[in-house]
């Protein structure tokens, strides 16, 4: 054992790091290629797949959405269990506003969007103050009380739930709608994180009381992600109301909450993309495993832990290095 | 009318304290949010039954046997999983997390949902009590659990073992100094978590039936009673219990059933908001909250 491995960066990754040596379409595919592949998927897959996998692609897009919002909440500090309240939280909103006043599901999902995020904020702002496992913890009670809620108290249609919703114009719609929502809060939030906002809240996840010592109001920022997250979520909760025409009490299932988490782990914590990815591999696999039924949360389980012990750097950082870098063993001086 | 309730609520505060328990004594020691809490309690149940129905064992000696086992499990979950992620949060929860899921969905994939799937009472008599009949079983649920707690008490405070956990507890760093390996008292604390869980299993399940849900009701019960009185702190533990046990009956009496859960969240969160490191939370209030 006195060899160790090497990493070294390729010589396209040294020379493309700086804009103007981009002199090739070489260099150029290099540094563009990784980003124009997934916008390429988006784009095209809907054309090429038949109906069943087509509903397939709208939860692969959901799910993405799910898992980002969740990377997103990851990286300012906030390790959530529950992505399903958020998740809920639109659908009820879009659900109420369709079922009792009517609105078109071109209006209901925008305001839901906002308003799902409003009230999934508001719930955990009294915790915003909790860190590490604490949060954790309410998150996870939070969907799991807010069903009984709706049983105990029979609001919102109570274990019936609502339906007849009035239904999106058709499934290229709603699968592009999804699509290109997903491809925007996949750069736009990936932007996000490496400008100067960003660095406030990966400081709050690094360090959160030197982040204070800097004179940061960080409640105000982990608010604001809070607000970020939930509302993109939302969204995707909403979207799925008016794709089933129904809203009830399984939007705060604990699928909505472990399918992300296992999407974001699987894929790479840390970098928005990795949720993506994550999703993208492990919906599909879920409807192929589809005929071992409940077999299925089993299998996401061990996903987990197999991902968290053996690579828990996730799939796509290890995909980066392995793009980016190419490996040697050499020996170690005596 | 009134006695019986308060009776009924000393039971449920019991109950309460005696699921908590395990919860609160692994991460009192470890650190470890141990998220698979509920998975054991349903895994210890199912074992004894299991034992008890296919192989055929008597009720003692399966119950022994699951409650051993539970706590290797324990054991050797730190030993694989959790040692290689210690220190960070985030991994321990998605880890422990995702073993809990595993445990209760297999069981859910092999079909052990139903009545029958219940364990036997200790002692099928029962007594009377201000009036209001309290069977057996539920007396020795509040008996076990005092005992328990005093057992445990005595425990951490008399024997060189308990000592060296409240040392680790209170300060990892020095207690490594004076020789006390962190990593194997934090595997005898993930393990004895994982036994309070399966010995609460063995007395409490036989009030009703078991089932994957009970598993997740489990966790948030621990999860909701540790908060209010304060993580890792065992007179908090104590006191949250009776404080969630008689709210809950209360409402259960004088509202109605479907209530006791929001009484809960509503208690939870009112103690997140006014006190968040829970009520006898004091020494960790800066590392919880800031």
């Amino acid at each position: 054992m006195n060899k160790r491995k090497e990493r070294i960066d390729r010589g396209i990754r040294a020379r493309s790091q700086d804009i103007f040596v981009l002199c090739s379409w070489r260099e150029m595919l290099y540094l563009a290629g990784p980003r124009l592949l997934p916008i390429a998927l988006c784009l095209l897959l809907p054309l090429v797949l038949d109906v069943y996998w087509q509903k397939v692609l709208l939860s692969v897009a959901v799910f993405a959405l799910l898992a980002i919002s969740w990377d997103i909440l990851a990286q300012s500090g906030m390790i959530s269990l529950g992505q399903a309240l958020f998740f809920g939280c639109g659908a009820y909103s879009a659900g109420t506003m369709n079922h009792y006043w009517g609105l078109s599901p071109l209006l209901t999902i925008p305001l839901a969007a906002i308003l799902g995020g409003l009230v999934g904020t508001l719930l955990l702002l009294p915790v915003l103050r909790l860190r590490g496992i604490y949060f954790s913890m309410v998150t996870l009670i939070l969907p799991l009380m807010l069903v009984r809620i709706i049983e105990a108290t029979k609001i919102f249609g109570g274990t019936e739930g609502l339906s007849g919703m009035q239904p999106l114009p058709s499934i290229w719609f709603e699968l592009y709608l999804i699509l290109t929502l997903t491809l925007v809060a996949l750069f736009g939030l990936r932007r996000l994180m490496d400008s100067d906002y960003g660095l406030v809240l990966k400081g709050i996840n690094d360090n959160d009381r030197s982040v204070i010592n800097a004179g940061i109001n960080i409640y105000w920022f982990k608010a604001q992600a809070l607000f970020i997250a939930a509302a993109i979520a939302a969204f995707a909760g909403a979207f799925m109301t008016h794709v089933y025409m129904f809203v009830g009490m399984p939007v705060f299932a604990l699928d909505y909450s472990i399918l992300p988490i296992a999407a974001a782990v699987v894929g790479g914590p840390g970098t928005l993309a990795g949720a993506f990815t994550g999703a993208l591999i492990l919906v599909p696999l879920s409807e192929a495993l589809r005929g071992i039924g409940g077999l299925r949360i089993v299998f996401y389980g061990l996903f987990l832990v197999v991902f968290i012990v053996a690579l828990p750097e996730g799939i796509f950082h290890y995909i980066q290095r392995k793009y980016h870098q190419f490996e040697r063993w050499v020996e170690v001086d005596a | 009318m009134l006695a019986g309730t308060i009776i009924y609520a000393i039971i449920n505060s019991a109950i309460l304290a005696m699921i908590a328990m395990g919860f609160n004594l692994t991460f009192g020691i470890s650190g470890v949010a141990n998220f698979a809490y509920g998975a054991f309690y349903v895994l210890a149940a199912y074992g004894v039954w299991i034992l008890i129905h296919l192989v055929g064992l008597p009720y003692a000696a399966a119950a022994l046997i699951s409650i051993g086992l539970t706590t290797v499990l324990g054991a050797l979950m730190y030993r694989l999983v959790l040692m290689r992620v210690k220190g960070q949060a985030l991994s321990e929860v998605i880890a422990t997390f995702g073993i809990g899921l595993v445990i209760l969905e297999l069981f859910r994939y092999l079909g052990f949902v139903g009545f029958e799937y219940t364990l036997p009472v200790l002692s099928d008599k029962s007594l009377i009590i201000a009036g209001t009949y309290v069977d057996m079983q539920r007396i020795l649920i509040v008996v076990l659990t005092a005992a328990m707690i005093a057992g445990l008490w005595i425990f951490a405070h008399h024997t060189s073992l308990g000592l060296a956990f409240r040392g680790i507890a209170q300060d990892e760093r020095t207690a490594l100094t004076f020789g006390m390996d962190s990593d194997r008292i934090a595997a005898l604390a993930v393990s004895m978590g994982a036994a309070l869980a399966a010995i609460a299993a063995v007395i409490i399940v036989p009030l009703g039936s078991i089932s994957p849900e009970e598993g997740y009701d489990v966790l948030i019960k621990a999860l909701a009673v540790c908060i209010i009185g304060g993580l890792g702190s065992t007179g908090g533990v104590i006191l949250a219990s009776f404080v969630i046990g008689f709210a809950e009956r209360f409402t259960d009496s004088y509202i109605g059933s479907h209530w006791t859960m929001i009484v809960s969240l509503a208690a939870l969160l009112a103690v997140l908001v006014i006190k968040p490191s829970g009520l006898f939370g004091h020494q960790k209030e800066l590392e919880e909250r800031i």
